[in-house]
């Protein structure tokens, strides 16, 4: 059986403040499958996950996501928003926080438990615990969100985009701002979930590095155009020779790492990148 | 002005004493009312960190109060009506959000000097029965009236009733406003809302503590409780409490002593606040251990 698409993108394309950003964007998301959005800065790769979320109207084309037009779908999207981090003097715990993914955007009050007629509210702490474990941030949920790492926080926030079980994951560079043992780490926790749950996941990434072996499909935008398909396919020079229309040579370190050289933006995807 | 003897120490009959007279029951019944939505709302403003917007309010409302004294109207009013304005001024201000509204700028000090100053001059203006700039500046509970005690109270459950119903979405577009717009919340008309609620309960709490004093009920309790647990609900309920505790204390101070109430009821709250970082600081850690285990390891290892 052909996989279930989750978003598609038909012939698509977006301009801000009247400038064309992409165009032409043909793509399709599929149940499981782990999706990066590569580009220089400035190209839309954010404005692509706001597409997918209807905060953003195409100027062309079509996009559906979950069988409905952008949009309408959005509780069955968990969305990680680009690198925030909680202020210090947060008072409010991890598990909160992940709680608020399930159903904070339900009228009324936050209930104990203990509360009459809490069954509903027993499942819901019990669904919180599920994605706490998940991520595997059980030791530190009770802890107050803005005392937390980075690494931390970016698990608890990836459990609160898990809590309401979507069937699709938004990450807005999740990788962002984390030193790189916790970027290796975060990378494989979205591998996992991603094939342990049959969620799709689309991420926007800096450095492709730390995902590389993971990814199914790339996206690389670029001004005016973009390429889609397996990241060997993508990533190479002549593909990104003729999307950027100027010598791009990619290299490939001992360790599987790729290097590349000449691109109009140098830093977006190399080796080694320190936070 | 000492109104009786020095208190009894015996908490029965003293409170019986105070009772003894309208006007004190009528101040612990507003002060009361005041403190439990001062209390909630003020839980609200430190989680979205809009203290200064609050602070703003309060001046806003100086001038409304002395105004009305001027044209012959309860303080109430005039305190209602502009804290309630302006918190619909600074709702149209583009930086109304989470975390907005939360510094220092040139404009806001501009207003807000310029309030202070109408307020002096409308206290000026008065040549009546004015307690003095005192009472609305730093507090005032004598002459608190049973309308008055009305009106606070159904201020109070409205504003309540309308917080049973946003509060979880308000408290996740206040932690988490991206995530919360995703998922449909409307952020934007919510922060209008928490203006006007602010609005209210600046304008209650103006009416125990002064203008200048708000901060004692509406952002000692919470901070007070927020240092003390980091679960939301309990929060809530314990800034709630002692909002309450140190209202009472304050005004049961203030019947025995000649001292203003805005002065005790800060004092409480500020003595709370300290205990509790002290305590905060002291108190071993419960979680110590859980905290030095590496989670990029665990998951490399996996």
């Amino acid at each position: 059986m052909k996989a279930r698409s989750v978003v598609t993108l038909r012939d698509a394309a977006v301009e801000r403040a009247g400038r064309r950003l992409w165009s032409g964007l043909g793509l399709t998301v599929t149940a499981g499958e782990l999706v990066a959005v590569l580009g220089p800065n400035g190209v839309g790769k954010s404005t692509l996950v706001q597409v997918v979320l209807g905060g953003f109207t195409l100027a062309e084309g079509e996009v559906r996501v979950l069988g409905e037009p952008a949009g309408r779908a959005n509780e069955r999207i968990g969305y990680l928003p680009q690198r925030r981090s909680f202020d210090p003097s947060l008072r409010v715990r991890g598990r909160d926080v992940v709680r608020l993914g399930l159903d904070g955007h339900r009228w009324g009050l936050p209930l104990p438990d203990w509360w009459p007629g809490g069954t509903a509210r027993r499942a819901a702490t019990a669904r919180v615990q599920e994605v706490i474990d998940l991520v595997g941030a059980g030791a530190y949920a009770d802890r107050p969100v803005g005392e937390l790492s980075g690494g931390e926080q970016q698990r608890l926030l990836i459990a609160q985009a898990l809590a309401p079980a979507p069937e699709l994951l938004l990450l807005d560079e999740p990788l962002d701002s984390l030193d790189l043992p916790n970027q290796a780490a975060i990378a494989a926790l979205i591998a996992r979930i991603s094939r342990t749950q049959g969620v799709a996941v689309m991420m926007v990434a800096h450095d492709v590095n730390p995902i590389l072996s993971h990814l199914d499909t790339v996206v690389y935008l670029a001004p005016g155009g973009s390429r889609i398909g397996p990241p060997h396919q993508v990533i190479t020079g002549a593909a990104l020779t003729q999307l950027f229309g100027t010598p791009i040579e990619v290299l490939t370190a001992s360790d599987g790492r790729l290097v590349v050289i000449g691109q109009p933006e140098r830093h977006e995807v190399t080796a080694g990148r320190q936070p | 002005m000492t109104l009786t003897g020095g208190p009894s120490w015996n908490p029965i009959i003293d409170l019986q004493q105070m009772w003894s007279f309208p006007f004190m029951v009528n101040a612990f019944r507003a002060g009361t009312i005041v403190a439990v939505l001062a209390g909630v709302m003020g839980a609200f403003m430190v989680l979205r960190r809009q203290t200064f917007a609050g602070h703003t309010l309060s001046l806003i409302g100086f001038p409304g109060a002395a105004g009305a004294v001027l044209i012959g109207v309860a303080a109430s009013y005039g305190y209602f009506a502009f804290c309630l304005a302006g918190a619909l001024v600074i709702a149209a201000s583009p930086r109304a959000g989470p975390g907005g509204y939360s510094e220092e700028s040139a404009v806001t000090g501009t207003v807000q000097s310029f309030a202070l100053a109408c307020g002096f001059l409308f206290v000026a203006l008065y040549r009546g029965l004015l307690n003095g700039i005192d009472a609305l500046l730093f507090g005032d509970f004598l002459g608190i009236t049973t309308e008055q005690v009305a009106l606070l109270g159904v201020v109070t459950a409205v504003s309540l009733i309308i917080l049973g119903v946003i509060g979880r979405p308000l408290a996740f577009a206040s932690i988490d406003p991206d995530v919360a717009g995703a998922r449909n919340v409307p952020v934007r008309a919510l922060s209008v809302v928490f203006l006007v609620l602010l609005g209210a309960a600046t304008a209650e709490a103006s009416q125990i503590t002064g203008t200048l004093l708000v901060f004692a009920l509406l952002v000692m309790p919470a901070a007070t409780a927020q240092a003390l647990t980091a679960r939301p609900l309990r929060a809530l309920a314990l800034t709630v409490a002692i909002g309450l505790v140190v209202t009472w204390l304050g005004l049961s101070v203030a019947y025995y002593t000649p001292f203003p109430v805005g002065f005790f009821v800060t004092s409480f709250a500020f003595a709370g606040y300290v205990g509790a970082q002290a305590l905060r600081h002291v108190r071993p850690r419960r979680w110590a251990g859980s905290a030095a285990s590496d989670p990029g390891a665990t998951e490399i290892a996996r």
